[in-house]
């Protein structure tokens, strides 16, 4: 069982050169035809998935059985037990109960501000979607956004003060803290530290800044595991000052990416992701154009998975091409020797760059030094980009360096002066640089108090832990990266005992207030403009006048505010910079590091899901597949397949990876299309907080992150050991037979050929089907989901998750195949194992019209609506799970367990009330969100007009940034899905076997440069 | 052995012992159908259903008297019930609207004002409660010719409201399988006192089309199952 299964990489690449990168293929174990892939092709609920989670005697399952037989029959004669109906005091006007609000609030994601809208039922929030006014949103959000609202009712969210162990109160701590706080007020405040992530809320910044004018001894410091240092030094370096750059892909045709993740790790991602895939939508064969993106990058991501031309090279090599591409665009000499085909490579993406003058753009990722992004920006400006596909504003946190800002801390803390440290947020114990040593240095402060939504390492480490609001229960402000300012307003009363950072910082200032009235009282006094002057400590000085805003006005001004969710005119407007034509060549003649070409990089990446570990308790994150490994519930060293090869290395192999006499033990991936000579580890897991959902989940890699080597370093020890840690991947789960499930060509081919996608021999005929006929007068609903848009960024899927109150059923769970996830996203290869084409393809309910499931069932569980919708009604199955053994796209799950958290208090709340929380024995699946098409028809007939297109949204189509799912009335021929399912791209998948699926896909295409593709 | 064989059949006339596999037969048989048959009576009865039994209530609010007696609108109080799903229990501050002015000291009413004063909400006890794989929704019944009594009942002559109907699905499907049976007339929708007119059925498809009532979807699952 524990044995290594090591791949055959010659065969596979001999196998994969046979198939002239047309074949799609999952896996290496596919490619390799192991037994295990072959087992869960053949098996739905593999051999080892049996129902027991422990072994169970005959004896015993006997006494179950006879228990549950008599027990049987009693379910149906008791009464519901009388329930109560509370009715309000006063009730507010115009909020029926019964029916959904809407609140426009924004919530952070590192620091920075994602404008949502949040529907709130009875007064819980059930449901987040974007805010389409917000330009960080455009209407859509990312995963980690959507699965905030389980960060609220989290169980393991801390609810307590704490004094060391001890339950203490918020009297208590006032008691202690306050006297100590007046002691150092009239010394001068010299001991008193103030550690914050990153801030863009003015208020905070406000009160933070009279906060350091009451104590003007103390320091505020600033700290972010995964942070934009390299960003702002960068901008520095070339324009002088740091500087927020915006992207803009709408207006981009050619775009070259240097390690950059921008589609998920930027605080523009959402934007981006959106305006880069309106790039590829391709409407019309004839008329329709692509951007084309070149990407060169060490771990494949969900951007470089987009890639036209991807190039995978490991994150210190980087440099050097940046510096070669560079070299070519300012006609510059050589020095750089590249190998002939990358030599070649550089070349033709140079020159397609500088054949689209104005719309070309370079950008850097936020691992890369600040001399490649200096460069990046260098070459964009040189290409005639700045003001048309990159625009600077300035930054609306501080630019200076998180690492010097935490590493000043850590000396101070280290000289002993250091009397009060107040963490506001954030888990330097865990997360700080290695060489620091923060958990040492931390017990030296004789007053450390820590400000936190989880009890994590850094609660247990300080004298006083505090618990937070989170942002849906708090009142704050925060702006995004291009300065939108929005208020957050709570949805609901803190579920307990809580405080936001502003009522903190009251606290500690002597003049506890409610949040409300802080930031009311910001905005009242500094107005929406003055609010917005630029972040500078210094510069803050006295309180401005009072705005003369009348104050109905300002009523006004507020009421509308808070409607839209964001603060008119607050956007940071463009900062006019040039950069001389010379600028490259003064970069390309900076001394550049020597790379040792022979070295293993390791590169410490944000884990797709989690972050830098502070979404690590979020069982939804957790559990949600991640984008291209398909891992879940863990993290990985993730490795390409050269090295695996030449080290021969297998997947689960544990690895031990030292630097500077610090090691850590993570077990392999091996991901085809990662860079050769590198090892990416992604950061979060490994947590030691106990009694936490987090707890034990993957391995720890800051032990090995130093500050002067945050992203990435080439002088780690990699070791194979020959021990092998389990991890679970479910890329091999609800395998497909049969082939083609993801159509692609390119643009060039598409031209040519545009019916490419029909197989015309395979297509059964209509009539060949002992199904009857269906009718459908009025609404035949279906869906379109462009595979060209997907970037595969897993936003639906938790949008489902909470829109239909899909459960996290664990670790071992998924382990066994049994995931509850409604729509999932199948991720295919093709091509060469070290720089394959990736393929995105979300898989969900088909709604087929000759369904195999439908007939399978022997109660009438599952059957076909009058508007074609594969109908599944929990309260008639009895699970036999014959449905799903019939479904040949796998997209039903079934509930062996009693996944559902019903009973618990607080999770109760978070459920949507449209929809009936499952119970164990019944299977379910994707109902195209019908709870959403009733809502909308109710709303229809009683205005008695028919339900207009658009209207309907499902949770997926919402939260898809990249706007890749379409849903509508198919028998509408002016509707968008029936536009889209009319293009010559649209295909069904397995359509040989006459399903007819209503979901269908359009697809995929690539613009690859055709000089690079006949290379 | 062969003896004691014998010796038993002596024992037993044939004719008796057909009677008594007879009378076995009838108690094997006849005695679950028996059971099974007073079960599901019992089961259907209002001893079990609460089908007319008044239901507890904090306060002992008549319908009889506010509807009937004082001829109040049900939209008065249920005011959310042509535009919600849930037809809305009326806020403290309804009550009080009138009973600061009428029956201000009357014992019955203390909790009324207690809860007006302190806060605490009224904790009615829900009279009709569907399964919660059951999504109802009142506006699309009530803006559609479903009147409040067809499944109400006479809530003019409850003095403490009880259920009127055992909502089990036949009984959901019997209007959802051939609506024009009870649909009413846009005015009649809110009259306790509505008695279908003997043209109802012809009256009642008209009305299926003037309400542009969907009759397909109407008998589809998710209808009411989601």
């Amino acid at each position: 069982m524990s044995s290594m299964k090591r791949y055959d990489f010659d065969s596979i690449r001999e196998r994969l050169r046979g198939t002239q990168g047309e074949e799609l293929w999952r896996s290496l174990d596919e490619l390799g035809d192991t037994e295990e892939f072959r087992e869960w092709l053949m098996h739905e609920f593999p051999a080892g998935a049996d129902v027991w989670l422990e072994g169970l005697s005959r004896r015993g399952f006997l006494k179950f059985a006879a228990a549950s037989m008599a027990l049987a029959g009693l379910t149906g004669c008791a009464n519901q037990p009388f329930e109560p109906i509370v009715p309000y005091i006063d009730q507010p006007e115009g909020r029926p109960s019964g029916e959904p609000s809407w609140f426009a609030t924004a919530l952070p994601r590192r620091g920075f501000g994602t404008g949502v809208l949040v529907k709130s039922f009875e007064g819980r929030p059930v449901k987040i979607e974007g805010n389409p006014d917000h330009p960080a949103s455009l209407g859509a959000t990312d995963a980690i956004i959507q699965a905030d609202l389980l960060g609220l009712y989290d169980p393991d969210r801390s609810q307590v003060v704490r004094k060391g162990t001890s339950i203490g109160t918020w009297d208590d701590f006032s008691r202690e803290f306050v006297p100590v706080m007046e002691r150092q007020r009239l010394a001068g405040g010299g001991g008193v530290r103030l550690l914050t992530q990153t801030v863009t809320s003015p208020t905070l910044r406000a009160q933070i800044e009279s906060l350091l004018r009451i104590f003007p001894g103390a320091r505020w410091h600033r700290y972010e595991p995964v942070n934009r240092d390299n960003v702002y030094a960068g901008t520095r370096l070339l324009f002088g000052r740091p500087l927020e750059p915006r992207y803009h892909f709408d207006r981009a045709d050619v775009v070259v990416g240097l390690d950059s993740n921008f589609m998920t790790d930027d605080p523009g991602a959402v934007r981006y992701a959106r305006e880069f895939s309106d790039r590829r939508r391709v409407d019309d064969p004839e008329t329709s154009s692509m951007n084309r993106f070149y990407s060169i990058h060490s771990n494949l991501t969900v951007t470089g998975s987009m890639a036209d031309h991807a190039l995978p090279r490991k994150p210190s090599l980087i440099a050097v091409y940046a510096r070669a591409l560079a070299q070519h665009i300012a006609g510059v000499g050589g020095g750089i020797e590249l190998a002939r085909d990358d030599a070649h490579w550089i070349d033709v993406a140079a020159r397609d760059l500088m054949a689209h003058r104005g719309r070309a753009l370079i950008i850097a990722g936020e691992g890369q030094p600040p001399p490649v992004h200096a460069l990046a920006h260098a070459m964009t400006a040189a290409l005639g980009g700045i003001g048309s596909t990159v625009t600077y504003s300035r930054p609306v946190t501080d630019p200076e360096s998180n690492v010097d800002s935490i590493r000043e801390l850590a000396h101070d803390l280290d000289g002993g002066g250091v009397e009060v440290l107040v963490i506001l947020g954030g888990n330097p114990v865990y997360d700080a640089p290695a060489d620091l040593e923060f958990a040492r240095r931390l017990a030296k402060v004789p007053m450390s108090v820590h400000w936190s939504l989880d009890e994590d390492e850094t609660a247990s480490k300080c004298r006083w832990h505090v618990p937070a609001s989170h942002p849906l229960e708090s009142w704050s402000d925060l702006r995004a990266w291009d300065g939108t300012t929005s208020i957050v307003q709570p949805l609901i009363a803190p579920l307990y005992d809580t405080r936001s950072a502003h009522e903190l910082i009251g606290t500690i200032t002597g003049s506890p207030m409610h949040g409300h009235d802080i930031i009311k009282g910001f905005w009242r006094t500094f107005g929406p403009v003055r609010a917005l002057l630029p972040p500078s400590p210094k510069a803050g000085g006295a309180p401005l006048a009072p705005n003369p805003a009348a104050e109905g006005a300002f009523a006004s001004w507020w009421r509308d505010t808070l409607a839209r969710g964001v603060v008119a005119g607050s956007t940071e407007p463009d900062v006019a910079v040039t950069s001389d034509p010379a600028a490259i060549a003064r970069l390309l003649g900076e001394p550049w590091p020597a790379i040792d070409e022979s070295a293993i990089d390791v590169a410490f990446e944000p884990d797709p899901s989690i972050l830098d570990g502070r979404y690590a308790n979020n069982g939804w994150l957790q559990e949600v597949p991640k984008p291209i490994t398909k891992l879940s519930w863990n993290n990985a060293a993730l490795i390409g397949p050269d090295l695996a090869q030449r080290m021969n290395l297998a997947n689960e192999q544990v690895l031990e990876i030292a630097f500077r006499g610090r090691t850590i033990e993570a077990p392999a991936w091996i991901v085809p299309g990662h860079a050769d000579r590198a090892v990416t580890l992604h950061l979060g897991f490994g947590r030691k907080a106990p009694a936490q959902t987090a707890e034990g989940v993957g391995f720890d890699a800051y032990p090995i992150r130093f500050s002067d080597s945050m992203t990435f370093t080439s002088g780690a020890d990699v070791r194979a050991t020959e021990r092998r840690r389990d991890l679970v991947s479910v890329q091999h789960h609800n395998t497909l037979a049969g082939r083609d499930h993801v159509r692609a060509a390119t643009l060039d081919q598409y031209r040519r050929e545009p019916d490419f996608v029909r197989e015309p021999e395979k297509e059964p005929k209509h009539d060949e089907t002992m199904y009857p006929p269906y009718v459908y007068p009025r609404y035949a609903w279906g869906m379109s989901i462009d595979l060209n848009s997907c970037i595969g960024c897993n936003a639906c899927v938790m949008a489902c998750v909470a829109e239909n109150n899909v459960p996290i059923v664990g670790r071992e769970q998924v382990e066994r195949g049994r995931e509850m996830h409604w729509l999932r996203i199948d991720r295919y290869w093709a091509g060469p194992l070290e720089n394959p084409s990736t393929f995105h393809q979300p898989m969900l309910c088909m709604h087929c019209e000759d369904a195999p499931c439908e007939v399978v069932c022997p109660v009438g569980a599952t059957v076909h609506s009058s508007e074609g919708l594969n109908e599944m009604i929990y309260n008639r199955c009895i699970g036999t799970r014959y449905c799903s053994n019939n479904c040949p796209y796998k997209v039903r799950r079934f509930n062996f367990l009693r996944y559902s958290t019903r009973g618990d208090e607080v999770m109760e709340l978070m459920y949507n009330p449209d929809v009936t929380v499952r119970m164990r024995g019944v299977m379910e699946k994707c109902s195209y969100c019908v709870q959403r098409i009733e809502r909308a028809r109710i709303k229809a007939d009683n205005a008695e007009r028919p339900i207009a297109d658009g209207e309907i949204v499902t949770a997926c189509q919402q939260a898809c940034p990249a706007q890749a799912i379409v849903f509508g009335n198919a028998n509408d021929p002016q509707s968008k899905v029936k536009k889209l399912k009319d293009q010559k791209r649209d295909y069904g998948v397995l359509t040989e076997l006459n399903t007819r699926p209503r979901t269908t896909y359009l697809a995929k295409l690539r613009n690859p440069n055709p000089e690079l593709e006949k290379g | 052995m062969c003896n004691a064989q014998i010796d038993v059949a002596q024992l037993f006339s044939r004719p008796g012992s057909i009677n008594i596999n007879i009378l076995l037969a009838i108690f094997l048989i006849g005695g679950p159908v028996l059971t099974l048959l007073l079960l599901w009576v019992v089961y259907n009865s209002p001893w079990r259903t609460l089908q007319g039994k008044p239901i507890p209530q904090p306060v002992p609010f008549s319908h009889e008297h506010h509807v009937a007696g004082l001829g109040i609108d049900c939209r008065y109080c249920h005011t959310s019930v042509e535009t919600s799903s849930f037809a809305g229990i009326p806020p403290v501050h309804t009550c009080m609207s009138c009973h600061s002015q009428v029956w201000r000291n009357a014992t019955v009413l203390a909790p009324v004002r207690e809860s007006y004063i302190s806060g605490i909400p009224l904790h009615w006890t829900r009279v009709t409660d569907l399964p919660q794989f059951v999504f109802f929704n009142h506006s699309a019944h009530v803006n559609h010719g479903v009147g409040c009594s067809t499944c109400h009942g006479r809530i003019d002559r409850m003095q403490m409201t009880s259920k009127a109907v055992y909502m089990q699905m036949r009984w959901c499907t019997n209007c959802h399988g051939d609506p024009a049976r009870f649909l009413r007339p846009p005015d009649q929708v809110m009259n306790m006192a509505w008695i279908p007119p003997p043209n109802q059925h012809a009256a009642g498809q008209k009305l299926i089309g003037d309400y542009h009532i969907d009759t397909t979807h109407l008998m589809d699952c998710v209808t009411c199952h989601r």
